[in-house]
């Protein structure tokens, strides 16, 4: 194949000021890690109640958490996205909807709908995998702790939560990786996040493989150390003799 | 009579077996496969796009067929199976580059960079970057949006004049970087931005395509102009040639008119839209003078 070559293509200016290309990466990196983290703030404290709340003996409760698991995970995340960023503002009332649209900067706007969908999408998985590890617990947790005269808040806050959530390290990791891959999606409406910042440096250079090798690079390594993270703070906070911890 | 049928028989043959050890490349693979593959877009109207069924139609499919009338002749072969390979903006050059797309016709501005990858035929169309604005917006040209935002598709030379434009004259514009042309609209349509920078010929397309073409319209000093090309493999001068020579031909036997009067000032496929666009003085020097070479190296 006859392709020109150029690892140089990082180096060089993009014609806009004093930038090159590579501070298109970083920027584009910051955007991607902002989405993520805030995104995974709303599924993580939204994914808690959801995944408690299918756990309740109370069976409305638990259709609302069953109904929100179904709706938010059977609808692809890019049909989602133009729901919360072209669909749900023009719904909103009229001083709110044109401040939405105009008074904030596009990006502002654009990252609040990102962070809306990938929150609310995450939520979703985030609810199966507290519900999950809660179910996984003897019943004689809970048995015990109501024996012991505790109410169910403080049941699940100082009983069934925290061993349920040492559990699920694991999986909760994936889906913590995941939410930063997904957080691509922003490209398609205009948040220059890594994905798009790669896109538009291979449009512009027409070096679309150093682009896409670079990028690929940097969202691995991304996702490499918060794995190694996840692993560190599993070990950090494993109680011996607990279940998550299986044969060790 | 006997001699010269003779002699031109011998002529004839050796020009054949002249011809047959000169094939190489691209011509050398359609020679031998009896197929040429085409490169095409699904919408860029009305260039290459689908309106109906899988076969693309547009003014660059004119420019297409007129290049694989021409390899016919080069090669003698009465017919050529024509192969349809959708690409993308993404996907073109790499594929042009593989082999796995023989000569790509849509809307591809021939520029420097691209150069580096792959060779441009002479140019068939050329534009000017302007604005599409709502005729009430009051903007008139690109001085006016200071302060607002303006929406362009991303991954185009729109997007990087008006960042350059936006930080050399500090306007203080917000610039939307949409994923593509009919996104762009419809950020401008829902009141997200009050301009699109883009092709003057593209957004004349979306202005067709507006519910209302009449509320729209096209201003702006042009920011530039560019040089659509087809894209052909590089280090294959054989291929290229007969491709520049087709569009020589196209444009001397004044064919270009009767397509460009087609695809631009009549009613096209799939909904009998009509572009209404006149033909630039840009395009008719170009037509004159037919150039491989992109707008900044003019």
């Amino acid at each position: 194949m006859n392709y020109h070559w150029d690892w140089g293509i990082f180096f060089k200016s993009t014609g806009i000021g004093q930038e090159i290309y590579l501070h298109w990466f970083i920027t584009g990196l910051g955007w991607t890690v902002a989405l993520s983290l805030s995104g995974w703030l709303i599924a993580m404290l939204l994914g808690t109640v959801l995944g408690v709340l299918r756990t309740l003996p109370q069976r409305s409760l638990s259709a609302i958490g069953t109904a929100y698991v179904n709706l938010f995970r059977n609808v692809p995340l890019l049909v989602q996205l133009f729901v919360w960023y072209f669909i749900v503002p023009d719904y909103l009332p009229e001083p709110i909807q044109t401040w939405f649209k105009q008074g904030l900067k596009p990006e502002i706007s654009g990252f609040i709908s990102v962070v809306a969908c990938l929150g609310l999408f995450t939520a979703a998985r985030v609810c199966e995998q507290v519900r999950t590890g809660i179910q996984a617990l003897p019943r004689g947790q809970i048995n015990a702790a109501l024996a012991l005269g505790l109410n169910p808040w403080k049941t699940y806050r100082h009983v069934l939560l925290p061993q349920a959530f040492r559990i699920i390290i694991p999986p909760l990791t994936s889906e913590f990786l995941n939410i930063f891959k997904n957080s691509s999606v922003a490209s398609l409406i205009g948040l220059m996040d890594l994905l798009a910042q790669t896109k538009q440096t291979a449009e512009f250079t027409a070096n679309l493989f150093e682009a896409f090798t670079l990028a690929t690079l940097i969202y691995f390594t991304l996702n490499m150390s918060l794995m190694l993270m996840m692993r560190w703070l599993e070990k950090r906070v494993k109680v011996p003799g607990l279940i998550s911890l299986g044969g060790k | 009579m006997k001699k010269s049928l003779l002699v031109s028989l011998a002529i004839a043959s050796l020009f054949s077996t002249a011809q047959a050890a000169e094939l190489t490349g691209t011509l050398k693979k359609i020679k031998e496969s009896g197929t040429v593959v085409l490169g095409h877009r699904d919408s860029s109207i009305p260039f290459s796009y689908l309106a109906d069924g899988s076969k693309p139609v547009g003014f660059s499919v004119d420019i297409a067929n007129a290049i694989i009338d021409e390899v016919k002749k080069e090669l003698g072969l009465p017919a050529i199976k024509v192969q349809y390979n959708l690409v993308t903006s993404q996907t073109r050059i790499p594929l042009v580059q593989n082999g796995t797309v023989d000569v790509e016709c849509g809307s591809t501005t021939n520029n420097i960079e691209r150069q580096q990858q792959v060779a441009f035929t002479n140019g068939f169309f050329k534009i000017g970057t302007r604005l599409l604005t709502k005729k009430t917006s009051g903007i008139k040209d690109f001085a006016d949006l200071a302060g607002k935002n303006l929406v362009t598709t991303a991954g185009t030379t729109s997007e990087r004049q008006i960042k350059k434009l936006n930080e050399e004259k500090k306007l203080g514009m917000n610039i939307i970087s949409a994923k593509d042309h009919g996104e762009s609209f419809l950020m401008l349509e829902s009141g997200r931005a009050v301009a699109f920078m883009m092709d003057d010929v593209l957004l004349a397309g979306e202005m067709a395509k507006a519910k209302n073409p009449a509320d729209w319209a096209i201003v702006g000093t042009p920011q530039s102009s560019e040089i659509y090309g087809c894209m052909v493999r590089k280090d294959d001068p054989a291929f290229k040639a007969v491709a520049d020579r087709a569009l020589v031909n196209f444009f001397k036997s004044g064919r270009v008119n009767a397509s460009y009067t087609k695809w631009f000032q009549q009613p096209i496929p799939p909904k009998g839209l009509n572009m209404n666009f006149t033909m630039s003085e840009g395009l008719k020097a170009l037509i004159a003078k037919p150039t491989d070479k992109s707008a900044e190296q003019m």
